[in-house]
């Protein structure tokens, strides 16, 4: 499989990335050299193999379900939560404008 | 007498426990020497002096006490930048976490300072680990101290942990951490001649780990030998409740149990590493190490991993699938950069329009590229034929892993196909970059612990190194057969101070 210019401008939308014409016309030829590469793939042969879900096995665990279990996670650290944020407003994280 | 700059982890432990030097005189040897080298090595993103010789007054005052000190007391260490420091910078080298201050500490960089070691600074690396050279950081290359005989042209330190590497072979820190996702420690080790060990995937806590690929990233120690690597996992690894795939399982004594005696084990080789066009010197290092092991009385066995050269073309789809759902999170709202473009309308730009102009403003150019070849193998359509055949790869490579060691105990082949390259040399070519990783990638598919320790020079003087592959859980073998080739190898070979 090999993508073209509409292929490639698709994906920088769904990676919501902004590209320009001249980006996307030099990613053509190297996404797609890095597809037919791992094309090879294809000829594997993988009936009756599961894909892998856990590289060493391990057991799931559910911490326990009370509020603030862990101190850093658990609450009432608004201005540690807000102190990257680029327009941390009012205790909140400020956005543009999304209704009219 | 000794520079208290040439000491590694273990040498500095004891003369600090014995009172032959203070912490402190040690925090501040090498703080100078990471200050007069950063302008030509460019090695730390962040030099925090202040950091080592406060946690180095706090050892000198333990001792003053006459209280316990810990495995890495009054070690002054470098931390990749890709450890979240409460109150430091921490960048992933990444314009996208330029400014990035967080207010939580990782696990593991909370654990060294626990053990007693302090911080030089923050280590330059690939952008968000991605790379194998360090020339896709946001603040710079990363400059090796090493040079070809007979040159001055600047050498790759090997990716991503290439700060690690260069900081610790030019003897401005005497240990360091990084993370191996796909040979992240062991290939910059071996292109610098120092020694790295990544452990069994779940051994160190990913917590306040910047993620690329969370199946496969590790983090583990970069050191000068294989003792003041065990020193430093020990103090490093241990379960965490807060990384959902921590091993819980109680941290082994590796340095207390190193033995070089190999009697009784059996040395893999794998035919498939020996590749058609292998270079010669890597080739030579190869058969002096399985000559080595011999000699330090292990039996050497001809095995198959039948499916290794699929390794790096499955990598290439599944570290960029989980680097693209990882990276998602940098959307210029919680943290890191915002870009917000200029009104193309009357209504003004949208959140959309923020979100794809941050990230093409914060992200480099591999960086991009990753995040673009993972949204195009998960994206509707494809899935199945990308990321579901790479991943049922992924399970047969790590069986042919699992075959190989019910004969073998460990795994000998060499960590890099070839010695440092220049700088510029292979960045127009991304494919060439990949084929870098083509020994170390195995290994992290398999979540297995493997270690690479120098071995030798090349033509050209630059250091080779060798790689150690063991059974999950079984860092101590691989320390131990890491031994056994250091003992024999001799290697004592050190850049020329030329910064």
């Amino acid at each position: 499989m090999s993508v073209d210019t509409a292929t490639v401008a698709r994906i920088a939308s769904l990676a919501r990335i902004k590209v320009t014409d001249e980006e996307i016309a030099a990613m053509v030829p190297e996404l797609n050299g890095i597809l037919a590469w791992v094309e090879q793939l294809g000829e594997v042969n993988v009936e009756g193999i599961a894909p892998m879900t856990a590289v060493i096995p391990n057991k799931q665990r559910l911490r326990d379900d009370v509020v603030g279990a862990d101190p850093l996670t658990g609450g009432n650290v608004r201005e540690k939560v807000l102190s990257n944020a680029p327009a941390g407003e009012h205790g909140f994280f400020g956005v543009p404008k999304v209704i009219e | 007498m000794t520079q208290l700059t040439d000491l590694g982890v273990a040498a500095i432990r004891e003369g600090v426990a014995k009172g032959d030097f203070t912490a402190v005189e040690v925090a501040g040897a090498f703080n100078a020497a990471a200050a007069a080298a950063q302008d030509a090595l460019n090695a730390f993103i962040t030099l925090t002096p202040e950091k080592a010789l406060e946690a180095a007054a706090a050892v000198d005052a333990d001792r003053a006490a006459g209280k316990a000190l810990g495995k890495m007391a009054g070690v002054p260490i470098g931390m990749k930048d890709l450890f979240a420091t409460m109150g430091t910078k921490t960048t992933a080298a990444s314009n996208i976490l330029g400014n990035f201050v967080p207010p939580y500490e990782s696990t593991v960089s909370q654990k060294l300072w626990d053990a007693g070691a302090g911080m030089l600074g923050k280590l330059n690396l690939d952008q968000f680990a991605m790379g194998s050279s360090n020339e896709t950081s946001a603040f710079g290359n990363v400059i090796s101290p090493w040079r070809r005989e007979g040159s001055d042209a600047q050498l790759a330190p090997g990716g991503s942990s290439g700060g690690s590497s260069a900081a610790v072979s030019a003897r401005i820190a005497p240990a360091a951490t990084g993370t191996d996702t796909g040979g992240s420690i062991r290939q910059p080790a071996a292109f610098t001649g120092i020694s790295g060990i990544k452990p069994t995937y779940g051994r160190c806590s990913r917590w306040g780990i910047v993620a690329f690929a969370s199946s496969l990233d590790q983090a583990g120690p970069m050191a000068r030998d294989v003792r003041d690597c065990a020193i430093m996992l020990e103090a490093m690894a241990g379960f965490d409740p807060k990384d959902s795939t921590s091993l819980d399982m109680p941290v082994p004594e590796w340095e207390a149990n190193l033995n070089a005696d190999l009697r009784g084990k059996k040395v893999g080789i794998p035919r498939e590493y020996r590749m058609d066009g292998m270079d010669a010197d890597v080739a030579r290092v190869w058969d002096e190490g399985i000559a080595w092991l011999k000699d330090a009385g292990a039996e050497i066995v001809d095995i198959n991993l039948a499916h290794t050269k699929y390794a790096l073309p499955a990598y290439y789809i599944i570290a960029p699938a989980e680097a693209s759902s990882n990276l998602a999170r940098y959307d210029g709202v919680r943290y890191g950069l915002r870009d917000l473009p200029p009104k193309e309308s009357a209504k003004g730009a949208g959140l959309q329009d923020m979100y794809a102009a941050t990230r093409a403003a914060g992200f480099g150019a591999e960086v991009k590229r990753r995040i673009m070849i993972g949204t195009y193998v998960l994206s509707a359509g494809f899935y199945d034929a990308y990321y579901t055949q790479a991943q049922k790869v992924r399970t047969l490579i790590s069986r042919d892993f699992m075959d190989a060691f019910q004969t073998v105990d460990v795994i000998l082949a060499p960590t890099a196909p070839t010695a440092a390259f220049g700088l510029g040399e292979m960045v127009s070519d991304p494919l060439a970059m990949y084929l870098n990783d083509v020994f170390a990638v195995p290994a992290s598919l398999a979540g297995l612990p493997a270690m690479s320790v120098p071995a030798g020079l090349d033509r050209q003087g630059l250091p080779l190194g060798l790689q150690l592959i063991g059974r999950p859980f079984d860092e101590q073998g691989v320390l131990d057969a890491g031994l056994a080739i250091e003992r024999r190898a001799g290697f004592t070979a050190r850049p020329a101070k030329w910064w």
